[in-house]
């Protein structure tokens, strides 16, 4: 269909003008959480971009909510750090009321009920939670925008997370192979897949590069590490 | 009378036969596939005996790299190259397309074709076509009349420049131009501030990356061609080995045909005599 705003808008008539009002931003970024028997690793790149051009080389994008959890997010930056503080706020609350930190499927639950809160303005993140769970086991939990919420022992996500999900399922869930048998995976085998996946997707998402951010999340405690990724 | 083994030849030029029935599939909801465009970093500077162009190796399909080692400097004739932005097929055809013509206009001339040339035909072509053929291209030459570079947009408009900046990294790369460039450059100087320009737009400009290619055109003596002059970035080294033992891959059914070798012949094939170009 010819219309007359698309095709000629030199014949479109003043003063009748639709004005967008556009909220959110996308800010790339990707996330890869895998989970252990005892541990839980999680890196997101640390490129913060906008369009083509970038705004930030080191922009850590995971944050420690506990000494047991650590949540990745990705996507619209502000959106990321309003849910991350309003989330601070809550496990505050949480821990004057009932004298304890929040275990890390807690943090899980309430999350995804402060997404759905925001059902119909969503925020506009991907997120991923790794942390220790009440046993001490490993766990990762993978968000969508407005709270849906699933379990498992590794996830990708954010804006080269279509690309290193297949990978992490070849990888660790083992899937299409034969005569394979499954064996729990060493926390040097997962952070080195983790590094190496980030490795792969820099190389075809513009929107990942320049570092990875690492944490290892065990029973004692939280390790930081950082790994070069290529600039351009 | 067109048949199988003599068909007839196509009209030349574009088909648009298909327009009504693209636009009536586009209405019903079906979107028509996009092309691939290569948000681009591509510069030409004059310096004291000639011209250098420059240009990115990325190319991009939406915010996926399609391609990391493209070539988008492209060759015109002997004393002049073209590097090229925007929709990748359209650079492609276009420059192929002049270089056949300035090709022809050489052998019926018998002399060094101008730049002036083929900037006026690449303008005609784009200009003809309204800016549906997505080129955006950065011409650079040497002739009688000295070193030249032209800014040719994909509407047909043109800037004649003594450096020049296009694509999606065309800010990065001015932006070193403007506080470098001088006139009468050496080689060395150059080369170096067309890398860096090339560099900026690698590093700072999303659609740009990869290595920098080079095409050196002297005003004495042949043009050099520097295809991947920089590895400006290096892919990481995996730290895990993936290889696959064999008899992981299931194989879901298994067939033989066998094959009988009835008689062998070969056939020496002679080289066809050509021209030299230039």
């Amino acid at each position: 269909m010819l219309n007359i705003n698309d095709n000629f808008p030199e014949y479109a008539l003043p003063g009748v003008k639709k004005v967008h009002f556009e909220p959110y931003a996308d800010n790339g970024g990707s996330i890869v959480a895998i989970a252990g028997d005892d541990y839980a690793v999680i890196g997101a790149d640390t490129r913060l971009s906008t369009g083509f051009s970038i705004y930030t080389r080191e922009q850590k994008k995971l944050f420690k909510l506990s000494e047991k959890t650590v949540l990745g997010a990705t996507g619209c930056w502000c959106d990321t750090l309003t849910l991350t503080r309003l989330l601070q706020a809550r496990m505050q609350m949480y821990e004057h009321e009932h004298n304890k930190a929040m275990t890390t499927p807690a943090v899980a639950q309430m999350l995804s009920t402060m997404l759905y809160y925001k059902r119909f303005f969503p925020y506009y993140v991907s997120n991923i939670l790794a942390g220790i769970d009440g046993d001490g086991k490993g766990c990762v939990y993978s968000y969508d925008p407005i709270g849906h919420c699933e379990r498992s022992t590794y996830r990708a996500g954010g804006s080269a997370g279509a690309q290193l999900q297949p990978l992490l399922d070849n990888q660790i869930g083992l899937k299409n192979m034969q005569n394979v048998t499954e064996a729990p995976l060493p926390r040097e085998k997962a952070l080195a897949l983790l590094k190496d996946v980030f490795i792969s997707a820099a190389e075809r998402d513009i929107y990942t590069g320049d570092s990875i951010y690492i944490l290892i999340i065990t029973a004692n405690g939280i390790q930081e590490e950082k790994f070069e990724l290529r600039k351009d | 009378m067109a048949s199988v083994l003599v068909p007839e030849l196509p009209t030349p030029g574009f088909s648009f036969e298909n327009c009504q029935r693209n636009a009536f599939l586009e209405h019903k909801g079906f979107p028509a596939p996009k092309a691939t465009k290569t948000g681009t970093t591509i510069v030409g500077i004059i310096y004291a005996d000639g011209v250098i162009l420059g240009a990115d190796t990325r190319a991009t399909e939406n915010t996926v790299v399609s391609d990391k080692n493209c070539q988008k400097i492209h060759y015109l004739a002997a004393n002049m190259y073209c590097c090229g932005a925007g929709t990748a097929a359209d650079t492609e055809m276009t420059t192929q397309s002049v270089s056949s013509q300035l090709e022809l206009q050489r052998l019926h001339t018998g002399r060094v074709v101008p730049v002036e040339t083929a900037s006026t035909l690449l303008k005609r072509m784009l200009f003809r076509y309204q800016g549906h053929i997505g080129a955006a291209l950065v011409l650079g030459g040497v002739d009688r009349t000295g070193p030249h570079i032209y800014c040719i947009y994909p509407h047909g408009s043109v800037d004649k420049l003594p450096y020049a900046t296009m694509g999606s990294g065309s800010l990065a790369a001015m932006a070193v131009f403007e506080s470098r460039w001088k006139p009468n450059m050496s080689e060395e100087e150059g080369k170096k501030l067309v890398r860096d320009a090339i560099a900026a737009g690698i590093f700072n400009d999303l659609g740009s990356g990869s290595n920098v290619d080079l095409c050196v055109i002297r005003s004495s003596g042949p043009a050099q061609y520097l295809r991947t002059y920089e590895e400006a970035n290096v892919k990481g080294k995996k730290q895990g080995s993936y290889r696959y033992a064999l008899g992981t891959t299931a194989v879901l059914k298994t067939r033989v045909i066998p094959l009988e070798v009835e008689s062998v012949s070969v056939h020496q094939v002679q080289p066809m005599e050509v021209e030299p170009s230039r």
